[in-house]
């Protein structure tokens, strides 16, 4: 599987962004002019200092706030009664906004809720998420009994749990240590091959965006733009071997050559 | 993510251990401490009274107070009753009342904007000031004791309750957003269990108020007869110079007064011990 090698992206893309522009009430001008294609099947890393407009890029896609210019296009979504595509998206924030009034279960159970699907009928679904993450015992907890990393994976299962075909990630790992952050990774890896679902992921970390990713594309700020796109052509599934592969380090130098470009770009921190 | 691979290293959701060595004797002692406190407190009087030799009209012993409750409790009973029904009525409607109107506001800052300014005046204009109004206005003396305690019960429920409408994590907001969530879902399934800790806090303000409101507009009515509740019971007997009675309607009143703090707690308690921080016991 190397989704990266598309030659063609535009007609196998999932989400593209048209001529993107977004200027805050404040005056803030968080992207100008982004054109973005998403494959489908692909792992899209978004990586930048913060203020390059990479979570706002992100929120456009998902429907929370309306580009100031520019469009986002679903060249393949169904488009429902009212005009507006079926995204089919699911999306996992940077902290694991779970209901703390809630067990896990109706925490994941959420989304189809809001669809209109019953407790029963929504049972099975909610606890095939679960078992994807590996929480399937933990479905009566309340979040307050769950570590960090498993709140975070109950906010994967929530994503997961429509079946969405693109996952939308907004920093998920950041706020993890490192060893648990290693871990999510790598299950991560093996969701997204076993379930084939396209993935945008913001990141501000090198290591984890060439670990992941089979495309990276760096932006740099004030304002927000794509200053560099790289493939990243190496096989998955990529485990501890390949993480410390020369190969590996490679790509990293690549990628940390094009973010301190971007960083230079902005020219103030 | 197979489900054989142990899951980080958390804690897994583990039932509450049996409270053992020296939580048992805390527990124990949480007991004992208050009733001991309060036994001293009483010996403490007793003594007083009868080394000084007070006269009862001035300051009764407690046992005069004891049989001043025993003997006229007919008649205390019924003014409890009265002051109860008062109260409950009151906290009852401002409960109610609290809650729609918050949501009310909550729905638009303009409704919020034209409203909010009244529902302070009506909280900051002293119940004892608007009384004779009411009482003028109202069909009977009961339903003007009834508005009076409501209007001073009513606001920490709408103030706390509209507070917690607005506090709801923006993040969660965005996420009913995303899954396209009506208004009503955002309402029920997201904003009011967000503010139910906020509401709660209100319910204690207003419970302790409800009663000291239903009393202070019974003064300001200075209603009397058999309908009447323990203020007017302790108006009566400070004329009449029968000071026991007085102490025993008084005592009825804080035991009241507490008994609804407990209830209200309790309630916070149960609603709130499965999620949410102040109910979790810290342990460092």
């Amino acid at each position: 599987m190397s989704p990266a090698s598309a030659p063609s992206p535009r007609d196998r893309s999932i989400v593209r962004l048209e001529h993107v522009a977004k200027t805050f009430s404040n005056g803030t001008v968080a992207l100008a002019d982004l054109n973005l294609d998403v494959a489908e099947g692909e792992f899209l890393s978004l990586l930048g200092p913060s203020g390059c407009g990479k979570s706002t890029a992100l929120r456009i896609i998902a429907g929370l706030g309306e580009p100031t210019s520019g469009a986002v296009a679903w060249p393949k979504a169904m488009y429902d009664a009212s005009g507006k595509p079926e995204a089919e998206i699911g999306f996992v924030f940077q902290e694991p906004t779970l209901m703390p009034w809630a067990t896990v279960f109706h925490n994941v159970w959420l989304p189809l809720r809001l669809k209109g699907v019953s407790k029963a009928a929504a049972r099975t679904r909610v606890a095939e998420a679960l078992e994807m993450v590996g929480l399937e015992k933990f479905s009566a907890a309340y979040p307050r009994e769950l570590s960090g990393g498993m709140k975070m994976r109950v906010s994967i299962a929530r994503a997961l749990v429509t079946r969405p075909r693109l996952l939308l990630m907004d920093e998920p790992f950041a706020a993890l240590d490192e060893i648990t952050r290693q871990k999510l990774n790598d299950d991560l890896l093996k969701l997204y091959k076993q379930f084939g679902f396209t993935v945008l992921f913001v990141t501000h970390s090198v290591f984890e965006s060439v670990h992941l990713s089979s495309r990276i594309v760096v932006m740099a700020a004030r304002p927000g733009r794509v200053i560099d796109d790289i493939a990243i052509e190496a096989p998955y599934p990529r485990d501890r071997a390949f993480r410390t592969s020369p190969l590996y380090a490679e790509y990293c130098r690549r990628v940390s050559d094009s973010l301190v470009a971007a960083i230079g770009a902005t020219d103030h921190l | 993510m197979s489900a054989a691979e142990p899951v980080d290293t958390a804690v897994p959701a583990a039932a509450p251990r049996p409270p053992s060595g020296p939580r048992m004797t805390e527990q124990v002692l949480r007991v004992i401490v208050p009733i001991a406190m309060l036994v001293a407190l009483v010996a403490l009087w007793h003594w007083y009274v009868v080394a000084y030799n007070v006269p009862h009209y001035i300051l009764p012993a407690p046992e005069r107070v004891a049989q001043a409750m025993i003997e006229d409790w007919p008649t205390l009973s019924g003014a409890l009753f009265v002051t109860l029904k008062i109260t409950f009525a009151a906290l009852a409607i401002a409960l109610v009342g609290g809650v729609l109107i918050a949501v009310l506001l909550a729905q638009s800052k303009w409704i919020e904007i034209a409203l909010y300014p009244y529902m302070v005046i009506l909280q900051v204009t002293p119940i004892v000031a608007i009384a004779p109004l009411i009482l003028i206005y109202a069909p009977t003396t009961q339903s003007a004791l009834l508005i009076c305690a409501w209007i001073v019960a009513f606001f920490p429920v709408l103030s706390n309750t509209t507070q917690g409408l607005k506090s709801t994590d923006h993040n969660l907001l965005n996420l009913f957003e995303l899954y396209g969530a009506s208004r009503w879902q955002t309402l029920f399934l997201l904003k009011l269990p967000a503010a139910l800790p906020y509401f709660l806090v209100g319910l204690r303000i207003a419970g302790g108020l409800a009663l000291i409101a239903a009393v202070v507009a019974e003064f300001a009515a200075g209603s009397a007869g058999a309908g009447s509740g323990l203020a007017f019971r302790i108006l009566e007997s400070q004329y009449r110079l029968n000071i026991p009675r007085l102490f025993a309607a008084l005592i009825l009143l804080c035991a009241t007064g507490v008994a609804i703090f407990f209830a209200t707690s309790l309630v916070s308690h149960l609603l709130l011990r499965k999620w949410h921080e102040s109910a979790i016991r810290r342990e460092n």
